[in-house]
């Protein structure tokens, strides 16, 4: 489900809105996820390119080094030598070909439906259906991967080597490589040719930790009158003047705010509501105004009466 | 929850929705603990009751996350809960299937329904496969310089147009040392199965490359054959071929057939959306390349060992068509029954 036209108020705008979609669970909630950006697809690319060339580059060594030991070992009689090479060989392509292809699909198989690229840039293999990522549709993703990536280098490869290579082919292939390389950037969920086919798509991964209650001092003042918060109280009209963004805002500066963002957003609000700004207890005025105004709202949503900004007005 | 066991501050809180959080919290707390777990992959580690609690406690999540996104202006706390409730979605909707399991599912049944499914591509794709063969036989019997324009250096050695008989046949029977027999096979099947992925990766591109791919590979065959046939061992160079050929060439027909299927899919999609009907494709084809590439690993080890063993022609057919025999059997018959009792 790619559908981002709903107006709902609790679709997430991210700071890159064009890859922000919606998907549905199959429990029916939609939850807002974010695809992930070509950069960090690239990046991640780059990395297992990187991993899985250096595995080659490992087996290999270790190969030498095994053959230089029975080298070392048979020096006398050569003809005993062709055995222990054969298995070497056959270690060495079935472990290449393994490398190349089965990588991939062991760590997106895996829980976490990620390369080692991928986890280091935060992203992951996903059903564009909302489903089950079935092992069907990795295979499938994967094997399409030979042709957009493996193939072409290996052609560029071997052009860059042969200098009979006619400029037509160079640039066919070059273009092949394009082609393919360049797939994700002209469709907007940024699929490539192995998502289109398998039905998946890559999304960023999110992690948010749970953060306190924002106004915990506020929180009690209904209660203890000696609360310094209780000193505050708001009429209606103090409390009309903005919506859920500004809400959202003051939520934003009294979570990871300077002393010097909430003393002007104080200040602000003053000049808003037409109070005397005090000093010294921003902090406090400031959590009394944020509850007040979010049981406003609240109480306003309950009756199915939402406020989107200070512009808005409610119906 | 208990009334006995209320967090003081549960009757404190001035805001209904900070009510709703501290009553729930606990929960989210664990659900989310269970998942950092999984997450890192330590899901053996968790207790059996975690991982009991770890549908019902997502559940519950979505609901939390319905709910407060109608009564909650929090705008922290819907984060935190949108974040949970994808990272427990992505666990609770996993690849859940064990590597084992799947594998069992594949060979009971799975390979075969698959390759049934494509049936009408795997006709498209033989015919295009014989057509190959004879355009390439008939090109080299009209002007055996074709021949030369066909078959790439590396397979022409002495098996090129006026060879001898002797030469010829010296290809066929006992010239090759059996000291890299091993290597060989292993060669083949790496290069096979990357012509086989070849071949239905291409599929991609409305089937046109996949047709045009088993055309060559056929043609190839054909002009071979011509070469053989113009000195009377046609019997022979077919029974050479067909000790593994049987196996190798079904599988290749079956790697173009994915690929015809992916294509089709595509260009053609009936009263699906494109996308829809390519990933629906896409997804039968990767089983049916799955079972092409175990088909090459034995079509590998036939070449490499089988075909050097088996020295007579007699004993080549027996093993190629036996094998021809098994393979059609298997995809014709396993996992009829299966489907009956899952529908």
């Amino acid at each position: 489900m790619t559908d981002n036209t709903a107006a709902e108020p609790w679709v997430r705008r991210t700071a890159t809105p064009k890859l922000d979609r919606i998907m549905v669970s199959p429990e029916g909630v939609p939850l807002n996820v974010t695809v992930a950006a070509a950069g960090a697809r690239a990046g991640a690319l780059a990395l297992d390119i990187v991993i899985i060339l250096s595995m080659i580059f490992f087996v290999t060594i270790a190969c030498l080094l095994v053959l230089w030991g029975f080298g070392v070992a048979f020096a006398g009689n050569p003809e005993e030598f062709n055995g222990p090479l054969g298995v070497l060989a056959v270690i060495w392509i079935i472990s290449v070909f393994l490398f190349r292809n089965a990588y991939f699909l062991y760590f997106e198989l895996g829980d976490r439906a990620a390369t080692w690229g991928k986890r280091a840039v935060g992203i992951r293999v996903a059903a564009r259906d909302g489903g089950r990522l079935t092992a069907e549709a990795v295979i499938a993703r994967n094997i399409v991967r030979d042709v957009e990536l493996f193939l072409p280098l290996v052609f560029l490869m071997q052009t860059s080597t042969q200098e009979t290579a006619s400029s037509f082919t160079a640039w066919a292939g070059f273009i092949w490589v394009l082609m393919f390389l360049l797939f994700p950037l002209f469709n907007k969920d940024r699929l490539r040719g192995g998502d289109l086919i398998a039905g998946t798509w890559v999304i960023q991964n999110v992690k948010k930790g749970l953060g306190d209650i924002v106004a915990p001092t506020a929180a009690t003042q209904s209660e203890d009158e000696t609360n310094p918060a209780s000193r505050y109280e708001f009429s209606e009209e103090d409390l009309s003047v903005y919506g859920e963004y500004e809400l959202q805002t003051l939520e934003n500066v009294l979570r990871t705010g300077s002393e010097e963002a909430l003393e002007t957003v104080a200040a602000s609000i003053c000049q808003k509501i037409g109070w005397q700004p005090g000093t010294g207890d921003e902090r406090i005025f400031l959590e009394a105004y944020y509850t007040a105004l979010r049981a406003r709202l609240e109480r306003g949503m309950r009756f199915g009466k939402r406020r989107k900004d200070k512009y808005s007005q409610t119906e | 929850m208990n009334e006995m066991t209320v967090d003081p501050n549960l009757t404190a809180v001035a805001l209904r929705s900070d009510r709703f959080r501290l009553e729930r919290e606990a929960d989210w707390a664990r659900l989310e603990q269970i998942v950092t777990q999984m997450e890192k992959g330590r899901s053996k580690r968790l207790s059996d009751e975690d991982v009991l609690a770890l549908p019902t406690l997502y559940r519950t999540l979505l609901s939390s996350l319905s709910i407060a996104r109608e009564n909650s202006l929090d705008a922290g706390l819907i984060d935190y809960l949108e974040g949970l409730s994808l990272r427990s979605y992505f666990l609770v909707y996993g690849t859940q299937t064990s590597f084992g399991r799947w594998l069992k599912e594949f060979f009971g049944g799975g390979w075969s329904r698959a390759i049934r499914a494509i049936q009408l591509e795997i006709w498209i794709a033989l015919f295009v496969m014989v057509a190959g063969a004879v355009v390439g036989y008939a090109l080299v019997a009209g002007d055996s310089d074709w021949f030369y324009a066909l078959v790439p250096g590396q397979f022409a050695d002495v098996r090129v147009p006026g060879a001898s008989e002797e030469a010829l046949r010296g290809t066929l029977f006992g010239s090759e040392d059996q000291e890299g027999l091993g290597v060989f096979a292993a060669y083949l099947f790496s290069n096979n199965a990357q012509v086989a992925i070849l071949a239905f990766a291409l599929g991609f591109a409305f089937a046109i490359p996949s047709i045009l791919l088993l055309i060559h590979n056929l043609a190839l065959l054909g002009a071979m054959l011509w070469v053989f046939a113009q000195r009377g061992l046609t019997v022979e160079f077919v029974g050479w071929l067909s000790i593994h050929g049987t196996t190798e060439l079904f599988a290749i027909l079956l790697a173009g057939a994915a690929g015809i299927h992916v294509g089709r899919a595509i260009a053609f999609p009936r009263d699906k959306s494109h996308l829809a009907a390519a990933s629906a494709a896409g997804k039968r084809a990767a089983l049916v390349m799955v079972g092409v590439i175990i088909m090459l690993i034995c079509a590998g080890l036939l070449e490499g060992f089988a075909r050097q063993l088996v020295d007579n022609t007699a004993g080549r057919y027996a093993v190629g068509y036996g094998i021809l025999l098994f393979w059609l059997i298997y995809f014709i018959g396993a996992g009829r029954k299966h489907r009956e009792d899952g529908t």
